[in-house]
């Protein structure tokens, strides 16, 4: 990994607003935004923000929204322009670039995957991939070609020309991945990508990005919210506030030596969550039964779901335990009653159970576990299998 | 009590309305020319698609309403529906009307398209363009609809042309306003996504913002279709011939029951419109009617 610079940004400022003199006066002599938004109203987006980004980094950004970190992103894609400052790419100034020259950077050198996914509804998942290539006039059989591959490497092979609206939340983002890369960009822009997916899918796709960050080697930007994702992913960590940025450092420096108290509280609301509750790895319960469900329907509800045991809830779901298939055979040959026959002896935890308490829990338990609220009601369960994957 | 105090004072009134009826006069005597050519071709054109229209033999055109119908609804007793509405206007004796009243309307609409159209993209696309045309855009929409008539005649006389000026300019409102509103309400990440990726303006609009765009535009399509279906019938006062001119004549004679029947011809042509070209908007995958259909 070579360790020169891409991205050079030197004192970065973006306001929005008219009274801009008036503002800029009021931040050097040391105002905050609120105050600046009160006196003059301008909004001050981004302040004396300076970084350098090395070749084959992913550097994350950080902070609450209204902090300015998806400000800062769309000025490297000149989709903003900040008011100040300058930003280098690979020490040519972004800002003097000609109309063509933007373009050509767009195209062939910095792409961008969105929060939201930003991809076209009116086409396919192939014709949105080979977006980029499209506009730069990329024959059809070349671009289709890149397409598929591009296609195949976030493991979406075979969807080709299904429509975006028949995608889950997960391959909307990979279809939106595969677009950036599809232009082969040295630099990747990524505004919060996984900020909309649920917490497995995030998972996966982290873990998608840093593989294919292993093969390929681009340069990340990465914008996120969720410090753990920071950590976890940056290889350089850059904190922001109020359009400032506080710290810059690798995520071991930052958790060693925080630069304020700030930094601090965001570093332990990483160490609270970084471990996983049972709530984020549970699955809703596949098959419920009622206490006054007959047992031939209860057998009847097992078979239609593949499962050998049922949930037992009352009417306003609360768990009374489980009910194995032989036992809702044997009830339907003798003539039993349901009740009767549960097995109230089931291990149980609660929602916001930690997943180094459940192991042990999940280890020694015959069935999957329950997972149950403060009134007894019946959220969902955790078989071994999904702590073991969750690790 | 002051006089004045009472009423508005004379010495304070004027009139502009006098001056903008010389001022239009005037216009049409001098620029007798090219109003007589822009005369010439719009009954040209209306004539051909009235002649387009009449060479499609009735049963034909009633079978294809009726498949388009069901197509577009995925019902095949709405299709039945529509047919047995044109068969009452061929039965009532209304065919020609309707064709003639048809024609004026496809015109007018082609017309609002044609120049809506670029028009709404216009608005959507810069400020200072929208800032002037809005609010001339809500006089027409608020405007009494027959204030249009009197100029459309003055400078085109009686007959088909004011008609499908007076119609244009009352059915191009939404055009203009559907176009523009479906453009600027296009997913900001989507043409974000668009610029991000290199496109120039044109690419970005044509690729991306119209094809997204397209459902809204399509309902300001149904919506021209509308008021020119409206707007048709009160041109029979200036000389446009069709299922207006029979309600005015009828009307003039205060003969009910002749009043009636066009008027009922003009609702289910104004329904069949309207529901065939619904069909098209609310088509979840509308893209696939302008698009080839995706492999499966």
């Amino acid at each position: 990994m070579s360790k020169d610079t891409v991205i050079r940004v030197e004192h970065i400022t973006k306001l929005y607003g008219k009274n801009k003199s008036e503002a800029i006066q009021l931040m050097k002599n040391g105002a905050d935004k609120d105050t600046v938004y009160k006196r003059t109203g301008v909004t001050v987006a981004l302040w004396d923000v300076s970084f350098e980004v090395k070749r084959g980094e992913i550097f994350a950004i950080i902070g609450l929204s209204g902090s300015g970190k998806s400000t800062i992103i769309r000025c490297f894609n000149l989709l903003n322009k900040p008011t100040s400052g300058k930003i280098f790419f690979e020490g040519n100034d972004i800002e003097k670039f000609s109309k063509q020259e933007v373009l050509n950077y767009r195209r062939d050198r910095i792409a961008m995957v969105f929060q939201n996914f930003g991809l076209m509804s009116h086409r396919n998942v192939l014709d949105n991939v080979t977006y980029g290539l499209e506009v730069k006039k990329v024959p059809r059989e070349e671009r289709e070609q890149r397409g598929r591959e591009m296609i195949e490497m976030v493991g979406l092979e075979g969807l080709e020309h299904q429509p975006i609206s028949s995608l889950s939340g997960g391959m909307k983002q990979r279809v939106g991945l595969a677009r950036a890369l599809a232009n082969d960009p040295g630099v990747l822009l990524m505004d919060e990508p996984f900020s909309a997916l649920d917490p497995l899918v995030r998972r996966d796709m982290q873990f998608e990005l840093l593989s294919i960050q292993g093969k390929l080697e681009k340069t990340v930007i990465f914008i996120t919210h969720d410090i753990n994702e920071a950590f976890k992913l940056g290889d350089t960590v850059a904190i922001m506030r109020d359009g400032k940025i506080i710290q810059i450092d690798t995520p071991e420096n930052m958790s060693a030596k925080p630069a304020d108290e700030y930094v601090r509280q965001f570093i332990d609301s990483a160490d609270k969550t970084q471990v996983l509750s049972a709530k984020h790895v549970m699955v809703p319960p596949t098959c419920l039964v009622k206490p006054k469900d007959i047992p031939s329907q209860a057998i009847r509800e097992m078979g239609a779901n593949d499962v050998s045991t049922a949930y037992v809830v009352d009417d306003k779901m609360r768990f009374m335990g489980i009910i194995t298939i032989d036992n809702a055979i044997r009830a339907r040959n003798n003539g039993l009653p349901l009740p009767s026959l549960i097995d109230p002896d089931v291990h149980t935890c609660n929602e916001d159970t930690l997943i180094n308490d459940i192991i042990s829990l999940a280890a020694e338990a015959k069935y999957p576990l329950a997972v149950l609220d403060k009134e007894n009601k019946l959220k969902g369960i955790i078989s071994k299998a999904t702590v073991l994957a969750s690790l | 009590m002051k006089e004045y105090l009472l009423n508005f004072p004379d010495a304070w009134q004027f009139n502009i309305g006098t001056a903008i009826d010389d001022w239009i006069k005037n216009f049409s005597r001098t620029h007798r020319e090219i109003l007589g050519f822009i005369k010439r071709s719009v009954i040209t054109s209306i004539k051909s698609i009235n002649e387009l229209l009449s060479i499609i033999p009735w049963w034909l055109l009633i079978l294809i309403v009726m498949l388009l119908g069901w197509r577009v609804s995925g019902k095949k007793r709405v299709g039945l529906l529509y047919g047995v509405m044109l068969f009452f206007i061929g039965s009532s004796g209304l065919w020609d009307h309707m064709l003639e009243t048809l024609s004026i309307v496809i015109a007018s609409v082609i017309l609002s398209v044609l120049l809506g159209f670029p028009l709404g993209i216009l608005l959507a696309l810069n400020k200072r363009a929208d800032g002037i045309v809005r609010p001339i855009l809500d006089l027409m929409q608020t405007m009494p609809t027959f204030v249009y008539l009197v100029p459309a005649v003055i400078l085109f006389s009686v007959g088909m042309t004011p008609a499908l000026m007076a119609t244009t300019i009352y059915a191009i409102v939404p055009m203009i306003r559907l176009t523009s509103h479906g453009i600027n309400h296009v997913d900001t990440e989507v043409v974000e996504a668009a610029i991000a990726f290199g496109s120039t303006t044109l690419q970005s609009l044509v690729k991306v913002q119209i094809p997204q765009a397209l459902p809204t535009i399509m309902a300001g399509v149904n919506q021209t279709i509308m008021m020119a279906m409206s707007m048709v019938v009160t041109c029979a006062l200036i000389g446009a011939n069709g299922l207006g001119m029979e309600i005015l004549v009828a009307t003039n004679r205060t003969e009910m029951g002749k009043a009636l029947m066009p008027g009922i011809c003009i609702v289910f042509i104004a329904i069949i419109l309207d529901r065939l070209t619904q069909g098209f908007v609310d088509n979840k995958e509308y893209n696939t009617f302008f698009r080839r259909r995706p492999m499966r």
